[in-house]
């Protein structure tokens, strides 16, 4: 089967022109590079908020120039607490891995010219564009940005202004914002899908496929089934708000000493919509990234990923038991406590695939010859914060034990531990590891050690501490202490917490600066850089316009292929014919 | 064609990464271990099961930490990239299913000996004989309604409502059962008594903590939710409030009494005499009239 | 430990036909990802769009299909759960006799759909375009028709806000009804699309999936708002 068979590509001649080659453009390159951009300003958006979070809760009389009279107030805070979130696992964690890479590498590691719909697949794009504008806007309009929290409980969030500032047109924004993302979701869900089922190079069976591409479809597979979900309950609560139903709004609330006209709906309800898109969009946000570490500890350690079958089990394992733990969130809400029991089963399950790739990736670096290159520096450091992050996530899914620990520090440790974290150390090996071939340059070696480095200290410094303060029962979301004599000893804590935000926010420059100053002056990139073995290293960096310059690959073997025994090479890419394989005399 | 060390240094760095993740092990496990940064003591016999299930966990997590972290540190450096042969293998079936079935094991081993901690704070209700108290949630305030002497809850109105007028829970006055209904925003219950709060909320959701309970209820509006417990020690303990709830949340915050039997019965009778209508002032009369 | 695979090895299995430690070959069935598959491509000619699989594009609709019902069982997960709430002045809500007539016009419309693939099968052009009309001016009478449902019940004081059943009834034929219509768009698209059009086949396919699943989604909407009593 020859190359010829795919002569006529649907990607078309390459684009002339500004707009067709950079703004509308159908390229998934294009479109995945978009994406990544729209994360990094995203990215820079919420680390800014947090960082005036860190500000205000270690110098609560700090006078802030910019606000008016000084002083930052709790609803301000609360703004921030809640645009962080939002704009982060939003915007950051499920646009950058899936959307950026995803978009970009998927085709080309499956040997396709490109996704399957390409023009549904910048429309995905945009919409998610159009989605930032109003989750921007919200900080603009009168009330400012909602103070809800990203989870935007009702009847907080459902009866506008009088619960809160920002409850008005800000968190109407928000809404909208949210349930634009969803529709651009459904979208890029729809594309990974299809292409991976069907445009797929002979040979490259499903069990050939790199763990990316497995990560990114089963995460795209979450994505179809749950965005749909949150889409529902955003439009109910928006009639909520603006139309007098009631589908979460019980009767008799009482709220600034007036009688609200509603009845009959239940808060509970939102918690289950929400929660049941909640839940999928975590593991949304941490698979490509363990996709990507498995994929990098393999090339870097020159040899196969540990179990290969096991990986693609666990990934599918996670997949599908992340529809059934919604209510591990909802323990102490008032659902049914037998429930909860079920759902305390079901999460702690959902530990036995995390744990076994945790084996398998240490199995990957048993018996290697480990090259500490940059990427792979983030991808050690993902199994050291993966480990960290998922064992509190043991104490949590024991309600006799989150009754404790609900709401307060420990569950922001964990989940910035695994999200924050993590995922970004997945997204952060993804760029050093796949920018030599999206730029044709390297990226400064030196700048991406100190990077590293301090990063890796700093996130332990931060969230670490954060696990104690909730075991003494720190709640979450307080804009300071003043109200609670308990909490006041915590203070140096939340000190030491800050300073270390600080100094990891400000060596992220570093990456950025790094980042644009190589595209333009880094060295240039040869082909295959890092010696691997998947398809976007067979072609020249930045690859052509069809990905494969006509000749479009055959697979022969699974994508791992590192000093395999009898090979000349250490490393055997995956479109070689086996005549073409060197062989050991 | 062996790859050109990229991880020229390689030694350093991997010493140091080594380093680095057995310093966070040894820091790690010190501070949980320390008892610096802990819960304060708890208050209930079932607070202990909580204690208890939770240093299992402790224990159990951490071992897996430390084994995880140091594995990692050490094949960090031990396999570093100095010129050795890899040991090729695509992985071991044998051991997959071994290491996976005992984490099966392990995680369901720790679900099934938490169960009594929740089962006894959840499924079995609070008894008949235990002290009631309605505790309601709003923006940014507890309060806490006594049933009084007739042990009956009296009817409220929403329209009612009004807290500057004194009636912040709408207390229906038509209703003679709320005529003697102590409402307070301190909470007072009597020590080694079972006592059932029933958790309402006027406006959003809020959450009911203690942390010496080791209890935490959302109260949710639309909703009464009960939760119950036995405190075995008197004392003052704060209420704080553990669900987002607008601008307030952070002070959201007050106190619940832990008193002996006594001085509970004391604290009782007086709520009731308060509630008593005060006696009618004496009629003026030329003796006692003010002088001009 | 795991019996070390040689490069030997792998020219043997390749050469008797098993790859990737035996599994079937990329793509599906015939190993090519880019051949042609059913769908009546015609003629010999390549265009752009004849790269794609024609099978991605069904793939396509049935994941979208996933995603919308995903959407619609939210909507009816909430429902049910309302509705079963104890003394919380649900109210049942009468049908306005109307949407009887809009579900028979909706049938009929698939049944009109798939006449009309029939006769593109058999490359009858303007009965292909008769039929496929008729089944695009049945969508539209439908959603006259739910128009006229909802116009029925404004008469009778009946808003989305009265009771949630009201609520549930108009949020299910608005969503219902706004899908219809980017059915509708489909159509006439299609409709409208050159003859000669190598993928015709695939989209005629596609929109009628598309099609019968929104009926079959109103049947169910209707029988779960009036059947349950």
């Amino acid at each position: 089967m020859s190359s010829q068979a795919h002569a006529a590509v649907h990607v078309g001649t390459a684009p002339t022109g500004f707009i067709r080659k950079y703004i509308f453009s159908l390229d998934h390159k294009v479109i995945g590079i978009q994406y990544f951009l729209l994360a990094l300003v995203a990215v820079s958006v919420g680390i800014v908020l947090s960082v005036f979070m860190r500000l205000h809760l270690a110098w609560p009389q700090m006078h802030l120039p910019f606000l008016a009279g000084g002083l930052m107030t709790p609803e301000q805070y609360l703004s921030l607490v809640t645009m962080h979130g939002t704009i982060m696992v939003f915007f950051v964690l499920t646009t950058a891995p899936q959307g950026g890479f995803g978009n970009y590498f998927l085709p080309i590691q499956i040997g396709a010219p490109d996704m399957a719909f390409p023009v549904l697949n910048m429309l995905s794009f945009w919409t998610t564009f159009v989605a930032f504008a109003f989750m921007i806007g919200a900080f603009f309009v009168p009330g400012g940005a909602p103070l809800s929290g990203w989870t935007n409980y009702p009847p907080l969030t459902a009866l506008g202004e009088i619960t809160g500032p920002g409850e008005g047109m800000g968190e109407t924004f928000w809404i909208i914002s949210i349930a634009l993302f969803c529709v651009g979701s459904l979208m890029g869900a729809l594309n990974f899908i299809a292409t991976t089922i069907d445009l797929r190079a002979p040979g490259m069976s499903l069990m050939r496929l790199p763990l990316t591409v497995w990560a990114w479809f089963v995460t795209a597979i979450l994505a179809l089934l749950a965005f749909g979900v949150l889409l529902a309950a955003g439009i109910l609560l928006l009639l909520d708000r603006s139309a007098g139903t009631s589908f979460f709004i019980p009767a008799g609330l009482i709220v600034s000493d007036t009688l609200q006209k509603h009845s009959g709906g239940s808060p509970l309800l939102w918690q289950h919509l929400f929660w049941f898109f909640g839940h999928p969009e975590v593991y949304i946000a941490i698979l490509p990234g363990m996709g990507v570490a498995s994929h990098v500890l393999s090339t870097f350690s020159r040899k196969p990923v540990y179990g290969y079958r096991a990986m693609v089990y666990a990934i599918c394992a996670i997949g599908f038991l992340g529809f059934m733990v919604w209510g591990h969130h909802m323990f102490v809400s008032g659902m049914s406590p037998y429930s909860g029991l079920a759902f305390s089963f079901l999460t702690l399950a959902i530990g036995v695939p995390s744990a076994i790739k945790t084996f398998n990736w240490l199995g990957t670096l048993w018996g290697a010859r480990i090259q500490f290159t940059v990427p792979m520096l983030f991808a050690l450091g993902f199994v050291s914060l993966f480990v960290s992050g998922g064992l509190s996530g043991i104490f949590l899914a024991q309600p006799a034990i989150d009754q404790y620990l609900h709401d307060t520090y420990f569950v922001v440790a964990h989940f910035h531990l695994i999200m924050g974290v993590a995922a970004i150390f997945g997204i952060f090996a993804a760029t050093y590891f796949w920018f030599p071939k999206m730029f044709g340059r390297m990226m400064n070696d030196g700048m991406g050690r100190l990077h590293f480095w301090i990063t890796f200290i700093g996130v332990y410094c931060i969230f670490m501490p954060m696990h104690f303060i909730g075991i003494m029962g720190h709640p979450r979301r307080y804009a300071d202490a003043t109200g609670v004599n308990y909490l006041v000893p915590m203070h140096p804590i939340h000190v030491f917490i800050s300073v270390a935000a600080f100094v990891t926010a400000a060596v992220q420059l570093v990456f950025l600066f790094n980042f644009f100053w190589s595209i333009k002056k880094g060295p240039r990139a040869p082909i295959n850089p890092w010696h691997a073995t998947t398809l976007e290293w067979t072609v020249s960096s930045p690859p052509p316009h069809d990905n494969f310059d006509g000749h479009y690959p055959t697979v022969y073997r699974g994508p791992y292929e590192f000093n395999v025994p009898g090979a000349a090479d250490d490393f055997i890419p995956q479109n070689l014919t086996p005549a073409e394989v060197g062989q050991v005399r | 064609m062996e790859m050109k060390t990229p991880g020229k240094g390689s030694a350093a760095t991997a010493a140091f990464l080594s380093l680095l993740i057995c310093l966070l092990v040894v820091v790690t496990v010190y501070a949980f271990m320390s008892g610096k940064y802990s819960a304060p003591p708890t208050i209930t016999r079932l607070g202990l099961e909580v204690d208890h299930q939770y240093k299992l966990t402790l224990i159990v997590t951490g071992i897996v930490f430390v084994l995880s972290q140091l594995g990692l540190a050490f094949a960090i450096f031990r396999f570093r990239d100095h010129g050795q042969r890899v040991h090729f293998t695509r992985g071991n079936n044998t051991l997959e299913i071994l290491w996976t079935g005992a984490t099966i094991v392990l995680f369901l081993s720790l679900g099934v000996m938490a169960r009594h901690a929740w089962a006894a704070s959840h499924f079995t209700g609070a008894s008949p004989e235990a002290v009631q108290v309605e505790v309601t949630g709003n923006q940014f305030v507890w309060n806490f309604r006594y049933p009084g002497p007739d042990g009956r809850f009296g009817r409220l109105d929403a329209t009612m409502v009004s807290a500057s007028s004194g009636n912040p829970l709408g207390l229906d006055p038509a209703d003679k059962a709320a005529k003697d209904d102590i409402v307070l925003p301190t909470l007072t219950v009597p020590v080694n008594h079972q006592v059932e709060l029933l958790l309402r909320a006027q406006d959003v959701i809020h959450s009911f903590f203690v942390r010496e309970l080791r209890l935490k209820q959302d109260a949710v509006p639309g909703m009464v939710i009960p939760m119950y417990f036995t405190a075995t020690q008197t004392g003052q303990y704060e209420i704080v409030c553990t669900q987002l709830c607008g601008l307030g949340h952070y002070r959201m915050r007050s106190f619940m009494n832990v008193v002996s039997d006594d001085d509970y019965r004391k604290f009782i009778a007086d709520q009731e005499q308060q509630l008593l209508p005060a006696p009618a002032p004496a009629p003026i009369t030329p003796a006692t009239a003010a002088p001009r | 430990m795991a019996p070390v695979i040689t490069v030997a090895d792998e020219l043997e299995l390749i050469r008797t036909g098993v790859t990737d430690h035996g599994h079937g070959r990329g793509g599906r069935g015939n190993g090519s990802g880019f051949e042609r598959g059913h769908g009546g491509s015609e003629g010999g000619k390549r265009s752009g769009d004849a790269a794609v699989p024609q099978r991605a594009y069904i793939t396509g609709i049935a994941v979208a299909l996933a995603a919308i019902l995903m959407f619609f069982m939210a909507l009816v997960s909430a429902y049910m759960v309302r509705k079963g709430f104890p003394n919380s002045g649900w109210q049942y809500l009468e049908p306005p006799r109307i949407l009887w007539l809009n579900t028979l016009v909706l049938l009929a419309s698939s049944a009109t759909i798939v006449v009309a693939r029939r006769r593109l099968a058999e490359h009858d052009q303007s009965g292909f375009r008769y039929w496929w009309m008729l089944t695009t001016a049945l969508g539209f009478i439908f959603l006259g028709g739910q128009l006229l449902a909802w116009r029925q019940l404004e008469h009778a004081g009946v808003y989305l806000s009265s009771n949630p059943s009201s609520s549930f009834f108009y949020v299910f034929t608005a969503a219902h009804g706004v899908h219809l219509f980017g059915g509708l768009v489909a159509l006439i698209a299609v409709a409208v699309r050159d003859p000669r059009h190598l993928t015709r086949g695939t989209a005629t396919e596609v929109a009628a999936i598309y099609w019968h699943f929104m009926d079959g989604l109103w049947v169910f909407l209707f029988l779960l708002l009036f059947l349950g009593r």
